[in-house]
């Protein structure tokens, strides 16, 4: 098996997860090779052919171009599969290099499975196997899936040029202040869209209060405005590890669990016992969180 | 003498593909061929991201003063014809469902293809899609189309200024980074919670949404092609961990909790965490 994988380059360096290409290569037995817009002073460590195009020529985010640069390294490699992570930028430019290849096309793979790439449905909650029905196939890789292996080997550098134009125009990158740093809480009681109402982050407050915790949340309550964005956990959050995570009313989402899996001791309340969140928990109480979390608030508070 | 007024485009044409899903906290059932889930004891509601896109729509179309068309299409069993009705009771104007019962089992192509179809025939300036289905999580269907279409594409964004002809987007990356992007029509945008806040139906339009005639068209009038994967063994997410899940009573689980989390040595006797 022969695949291209194509890396990425964020935030001026290689993005980390790309090892998670190799560790899946790795797994196939496969032949590699890839295409990377990026630059040549911060490469990945690896045996094989490397399609390299300069970022400052081709842009961090100009998927046109990109795509077209993919495609030209498809056409010299003929891989079997052409093999992205499934990140901002992968999902963006997946679809557009399956459409040009009239390929198959399996977003967000997890794992493999008899034939087959296995893939979450249902918000995370429910699993499926896709088996493309065309060659080559194109796969987008859940990041930190298949491992964060340390890379080795050097790289044979082929440089590649595609089309310039771009009907995308980039005005540049920024990034909202955040302000409240939850990386180094010891211990952090998020809220989820199961909280119901703004009424009832008091109950997640005074938790919070009696475990000496700080107040995290998911995407959605900050979206409603119930708490500061720099409060959000995730992979378009904050990235933390406390030795102890409270989940109250939290799914459990793919991109809320990217920001807290390193976390000690889980701790979720949700009212439906197959929620995601208990994939990741270690004790899931099954409970509606307004009734449930005074009681524990002043279980707490009773011991002292 | 007089000279018209110059502007680029004087009527805007937009469609807004919006998705039938079930509400998730339900309970999956594996369907007989184990290929996706049946569909009895489910609820039924609009995918979350494509809220924001139908809001999206509507908000141009009132910066626009009304100078814009906003069609809603579903593709999908008879009872999607109640989420092309709520996007009407929020404002949407034209409703289309392509009638297809077997839909919940077609390919992020095959939905692609059905979409572009339609969408080459009535020459739409702007599209908007949710950046993904919650059942699917494919984050496939916006890009294809627009790839079908040769429109300009953008994906997730959480920010849209439409100024001169020209948008301006911001796409979210992870960490919270931004990336700001200009583009022009025709174009093709999907949609991430946060873009704004998604309006509640009004009593005007709900009315009208009741009595609104919705189009309904066949696959085959739109074009629909044939699959690209297949999908098997749906089945419940593995858990890794044994977890320990506690139900019952609400006061004895408060206790139950206190002293696992003392046994584990996560909270100590004095209150606080370790
Ligand atoms: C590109 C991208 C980036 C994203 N980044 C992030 C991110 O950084 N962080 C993040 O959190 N999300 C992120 N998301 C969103 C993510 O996909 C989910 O939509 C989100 O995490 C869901 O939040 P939630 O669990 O609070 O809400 P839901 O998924 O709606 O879950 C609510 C939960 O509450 C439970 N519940 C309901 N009522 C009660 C009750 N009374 N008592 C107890 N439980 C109850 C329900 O059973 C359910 O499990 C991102 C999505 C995308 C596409
Ligand atoms: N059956 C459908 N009918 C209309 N729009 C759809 C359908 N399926 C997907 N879409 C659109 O495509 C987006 C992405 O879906 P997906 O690729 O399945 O994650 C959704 O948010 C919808 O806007």
């Amino acid at each position: 098996m022969k695949l291209l994988l194509v890396g990425e380059y964020r935030d001026a360096g290689l993005a980390a997860e790309v090892a998670g290409l190799f560790g899946f290569a790795r797994l196939l037995d496969a032949e590699v090779s890839m295409v990377l817009v990026g630059r040549e002073a911060d490469l990945p460590a690896f045996e094989g052919r490397l399609w390299l195009a300069d970022v400052d020529t081709y842009g961090e985010y100009a998927p046109d171009r990109h795509k077209s640069l993919v495609l030209e390294a498809a056409r010299r490699e003929a891989p079997d599969a052409v093999v992205l992570l499934h990140s901002s930028y992968g999902w963006d430019l997946a679809p557009r290099v399956a459409a040009a290849l009239n390929a198959a096309l399996v977003s967000g793979v997890t794992g493999l499975d008899d034939g087959g790439y296995v893939v979450e449905c249902c918000n995370g909650k429910m699993r499926r196997t896709v088996r493309p029905l065309t060659e080559p196939v194109v796969l987008t890789l859940q990041p930190g899936a298949f491992g964060q292996d340390a890379l080795n080997g050097s790289p044979e550098i082929r440089y590649l040029e595609a089309d310039g134009e771009t009907s995308i125009e980039c005005l540049g990158f920024s990034r909202p202040e955040t302000g409240i740093d939850l990386s180094h809480a010891v211990a952090i009681v998020s809220a989820g869209r199961g909280i119901g109402s703004k009424e009832h982050l008091g109950l997640v407050r005074a938790l919070a209060d009696a475990l000496g915790a700080e107040v995290g949340a998911s995407r959605p309550v900050v979206d409603a405005g119930w708490l500061e964005r720099a409060r959000q956990v995730g992979m378009s959050g904050q990235n933390v590890s406390p030795g102890l995570y409270v989940a109250c009313g939290i799914s459990g989402s793919i991109q809320h669990l990217a920001g807290m899996k390193g976390s000690g001791f889980v701790l979720a309340i949700n009212t439906d016992s197959q929620a995601p969140i208990g994939n990741v928990a270690d004790v899931l109480v099954v409970a509606d969180l307004v009734d449930f979390l005074p009681l524990l608030t002043a279980q707490l508070a009773s011991r002292c | 003498m007089w000279f018209p007024s110059i502007r680029m485009i004087s009527w805007m044409n937009i469609l807004v593909c919006v998705k039938q899903v079930p509400d998730m906290e339900g309970r999956f059932v594996p369907n007989t061929d184990e290929s996706w889930h049946e569909e009895s004891g489910l609820a039924w509601r609009m995918n979350d991201h494509d809220t924001f896109a139908v809001e999206q729509a509507l908000l141009l179309r009132e910066q626009l003063k009304g100078g814009a068309t906003v069609t809603v299409l579903s593709i999908g069993a008879a009872r999607v014809v109640e989420t092309i009705r709520k996007s009407l009771a929020m404002g949407c104007v034209h409703g289309v469902h392509i009638e297809d019962p077997m839909a919940c089992e077609r390919d992020p192509w095959q939905i692609a293809s059905m979409i572009a179809g339609f969408a080459r025939q009535r020459k739409f300036d702007l599209v908007f899609t949710g950046m993904q289905s919650e059942d699917r999580c494919s984050a496939q269907v916006g890009v294809l189309v627009a790839e079908r279409l040769g429109y300009v594409c953008v994906t997730g964004i959480i920010a849209f200024a439409w100024q001169d002809a020209a948008i301006t987007v911001e796409r979210e990356l992870e960490g919270g980074r931004r990336c700001t992007v200009r583009l022009k029509v025709p174009a093709l945008l999907t949609c991430q919670p946060g873009l704004n806040t998604p309006r509640y139906p009004t009593l005007p339009f709900i009315m009208k949404s009741k009595r609104a005639v919705i189009e309904v068209l066949l696959p085959e009038s739109v074009g629909l092609d044939e699959p690209k994967v297949s999908s098997r063994g749906f089945r419940a997410a593995e858990r890794k961990a044994p977890v320990v899940v506690l139900e019952g009573e609400s006061k004895r689980l408060a206790v139950e909790v206190v002293s696992l989390l003392e046994q584990r040595g996560v909270v100590t006797g004095r209150g606080g965490v370790r």
